[in-house]
């Protein structure tokens, strides 16, 4: 370790670390994990590079709080065991938020050395570590408090409120609507962005806790909150996710090969269509695919089209490429795998072919106006500027709107959009009932519905305390 | 694991499977379906429920060896398990007051049963239709006849071997020509519920169609069986099956349905080559 009189000075002249990435042409071919993760190596090296601040900005700009410099130095000491305790304080899941936050808008978006430098790559470091769970101590466990919290939905946030139920000495159920656990971890995210067996690892050690899980179970439909706490349970967490794909509300959006991303992702991801026929569910797989979009969802879906075989794989963006809100990292792999990005388009109608399947879509060109609410530059029609792009396969993926199962579970107060309405601790106007992550806040990262499910577990331990 | 407890087959290609499912048996109602993924590899299909019986436990649902998966389907047997099954889901068929005709084509009758059965214990009048190609694919004859009299059961077949020659809308109009039928349901091929919407339209009489596009999850998030409804676009699974009929966009949703047929015969055809008795 360099050290200066003892005290430690950081790595100030090396480069980031760059990424351990397999070829872009190799990898544009399967399913392989693109990124492989820092080697020990390459996580000492990287962690030299922190400058330990004293006002460290990574922490506030990590939605939530994960004391960075604490953990970074661990692994500059090469205590990774106690670098990953570190994070469990804060972050349960940090092999998949890792891989999956956007960190260049958050903590590695604030790090100091991102100013004349390159930031320090604290997604890979937290990554490197959560992928060696085995270096963890083993939690603690609270004695059982005879409590029982039924958990509604495995995704990120659902099950990061189990975990920690589960350590505070609460009986837990988690009910998900699948025949398998993660939610949108194994259904939205593909294998090569975030490798199943990550999220299986996680689900499997929830169980080691002791929380139950019963699939195939859509609460709202076979059981619901009434019939839920007559069984005795005592307390709920409703982080059912978001849901509903949005339209476009364009002609020709129902036609056949015209996806939603959602099914497009689904197919691939949770029923393997990309090993049709041993696996059951077919999906098309397109020579010419445009994605509508410019979020993860829509990098997700280009690269899976890529791989299933696309010659020309367009993602269409009705803004600039500058204000994609995808993960810079997810973009540069897009590109770097042969998509295309195509900005400043928005689709106007999906045309229909001879054999009644989307022949193309019909777009109008877009330029920036004036900054919106948001900030980012209005994009304009720019008029008569309607060009038509032949594809065989087309994807939306322009977000999503409310789960409808969420006014189904109990009597609880939704806002005018259909999200629960909860407070800061994830209460909802049922005293009984917590609720966070996406059917609250509406799509958001995987880490803030993690953070939601942290939070209401300890509302929930603290109800339970008193 | 789901184990199904009985299987019952109506005709060369047509059974009926019962499966062990308590709290799904609690919950289920009439026009209402479960999800079934067979095994680790299969596919998800819906199926609407057929009966349940929340007394002992069971639901049960009924299907016709079309495609590898119900192929499959039918060589399993009471003792074998169903890897997964998930439901009740979608919305339950609304039974408004009045006299109702319920018309089932083919294996369409499978999902009428329920409903008019359903009708009939809260009280409605109910003429049940039954229409089917031939006499051996007419399904639940006995179980209609267990429930309703001969004056409310009509009986075409499309090549006459049984009942009236010809097709369900012909007893349909007929009954609404008498002025006895307040509002329609019908389940089955998408022509027949077409022409049926079309006869009832002409009748200014309210129908009811429970439609069944592909679906993959079932819960309104892929959108995936998504149909157009008076020009706006709806989700089978979470917003019906049962939609007003007349508002129904059939081409959309014929077109819709047959997305997959190149890969549906691929995958039987790989099915029926690894399964045939000469390769074993």
């Amino acid at each position: 370790m360099p050290q200066v009189k003892g005290v430690f000075k950081p790595d100030m002249t090396s480069p980031r670390t760059p990424d351990n990435e397999e070829p872009p042409e190799e990898r544009a071919k399967d399913f392989r994990p693109v990124d492989k993760g820092f080697t020990r190596e390459m996580a000492v090296a990287e962690a030299n590079r922190c400058m330990d601040c004293k006002k460290p900005l990574c922490v506030q700009g990590c939605p939530v709080n994960i004391n960075i410099p604490r953990f970074i130095e661990k692994i500059r000491e090469e205590d990774f065991g106690g670098a990953l305790d570190s994070i469990h304080e804060d972050s349960m899941l940090p092999a998949i938020c890792g891989r999956v936050c956007p960190q260049e808008n958050q903590c590695e978006g604030k790090c100091i050395r991102g100013k004349k430098s390159q930031p320090v790559a604290i997604g890979q470091l937290e990554r490197f570590l959560g992928d060696q769970p085995e270096l963890a101590s083993k939690p603690k466990m609270a004695p059982k408090n005879g409590k029982r919290v039924a958990v509604v939905g495995s995704g990120p946030s659902g099950i990061t409120c189990a975990g920690e139920l589960a350590r505070h000495g609460f009986d837990v159920t988690v009910f998900e609507a699948f025949f398998t656990g993660g939610g949108v971890l194994v259904y939205g995210i593909p294998e090569f962005r975030l490798p199943k067996a990550v999220v299986k690892r996680e689900i499997d050690g929830l169980q080691t806790l002791g929380v139950k899980f019963k699939f195939n179970s859509v609460v709202g439909r076979i059981t619901n909150a009434d019939e839920l706490f007559e069984e005795g349970y005592d307390a709920i967490y409703i982080a059912t996710g978001a849901g509903l794909p949005k339209f476009l509300n364009i002609p020709g959006e129902n036609l056949p090969n015209v996806y939603f991303a959602n099914e497009y992702l689904t197919r691939v991801n949770l029923m393997k269509a990309n090993k049709f026929p041993e696996f059951d569910t077919p999906t098309k797989r397109g020579k010419n695919v445009v994605v509508f979009g410019g979020g993860n969802v829509a990098m997700d879906a280009v690269r899976t089209a890529k791989r299933l075989g696309a010659d020309r794989a367009i993602i269409a963006y009705r803004r600039s490429e500058d204000e994609m809100p995808a993960r810079k990292a997810e973009l540069h792999h897009a590109k770097a795998e042969g998509v295309e990005v195509m900005p400043l388009v928005s689709p106007i109608e999906f045309l229909k072919g001879e054999d009644g399947n989307v022949c193309g879509v019909r777009v109008q060109k877009m330029e920036l106006g004036a900054p919106d609410a948001s900030g980012r530059r209005r994009p304009v029609p720019i008029e008569g500027a309607i060009e038509d792009i032949p594809c065989d396969v087309a994807i939306s993926a322009i977000g999503t709107n409310a789960n409808p199962f969420a006014k189904m579970i109990g009597d609880i107060k939704l806002n005018k959009w259909g999200y629960i309405i909860a407070d800061e601790e994830g209460r909802t106007s049922d005293p009984r009932i917590w609720a966070g992550g996406d059917i609250v806040t509406g799509a958001a990262t995987v880490i803030l519905a993690m953070g939601a499910g942290k939070t209401a577990a300890a509302s929930i331990a603290q109800a339970f305390a008193e | 694991m789901y184990k199904i407890l009985e299987k019952t087959q109506f005709s060369e290609k047509v059974f009926k499977f019962r499966i062990e499912a308590p709290e799904m048996a609690k919950h289920a109602h009439a026009g209402q379906f479960l999800m079934v993924r067979a095994n680790e590899t299969a596919e998800r299909v819906p199926f609407t429920f057929a009966d349940w019986n929340p007394e002992e436990g069971w639901v049960e649902f009924i299907f016709m060896v079309i495609g590898k998966t119900t192929t499959m389907l039918s060589t399993y047997e009471p003792g074998d398990s169903l890897e997964d099954v998930t439901g009740p889901l979608g919305q339950p068929t609304e039974l408004g007051k009045g006299t109702w005709a319920v018309i089932g084509g083919g294996v369409g009758l499978a999902i009428a049963f329920p409903v008019a059965r359903q009708l009939a214990a809260t009280g409605h009048e109910v003429h049940a239709i039954m229409g089917a190609r031939t006499k051996d694919l007419l399904l639940l004859e006995d179980q209609f006849r267990s429930e309703f009299d001969d004056e409310h059961i009509h009986i075409t077949t499309d090549d006459g071997s049984y009942g009236e020659k010809g097709v369900v809308t012909i007893p349909l109009e007929r009954l609404l020509q008498a002025g006895k039928v307040d509002h329609v349901f019908c389940v089955g091929p998408v022509p027949m519920m077409k022409f049926s919407t079309l006869t009832a339209a002409k009748y200014n009489t309210p129908i009811t169609a429970s439609l069944n596009p592909i679906m993959v999850d079932g819960t309104g998030m892929c959108g995936c069986c998504r149909v157009e409804i008076d020009g706006v676009t709806k989700f089978a699974c979470v917003d019906g099956p049962d939609f007003d009929a007349t508002k129904v966009d059939w081409n959309d949703l014929r077109a819709r349905q047959a997305a997959y047929r190149t890969e549906e015969g691929q995958a039987l055809k790989a099915y029926e080559e690894a399964n045939c008795a000469c390769h074993r």
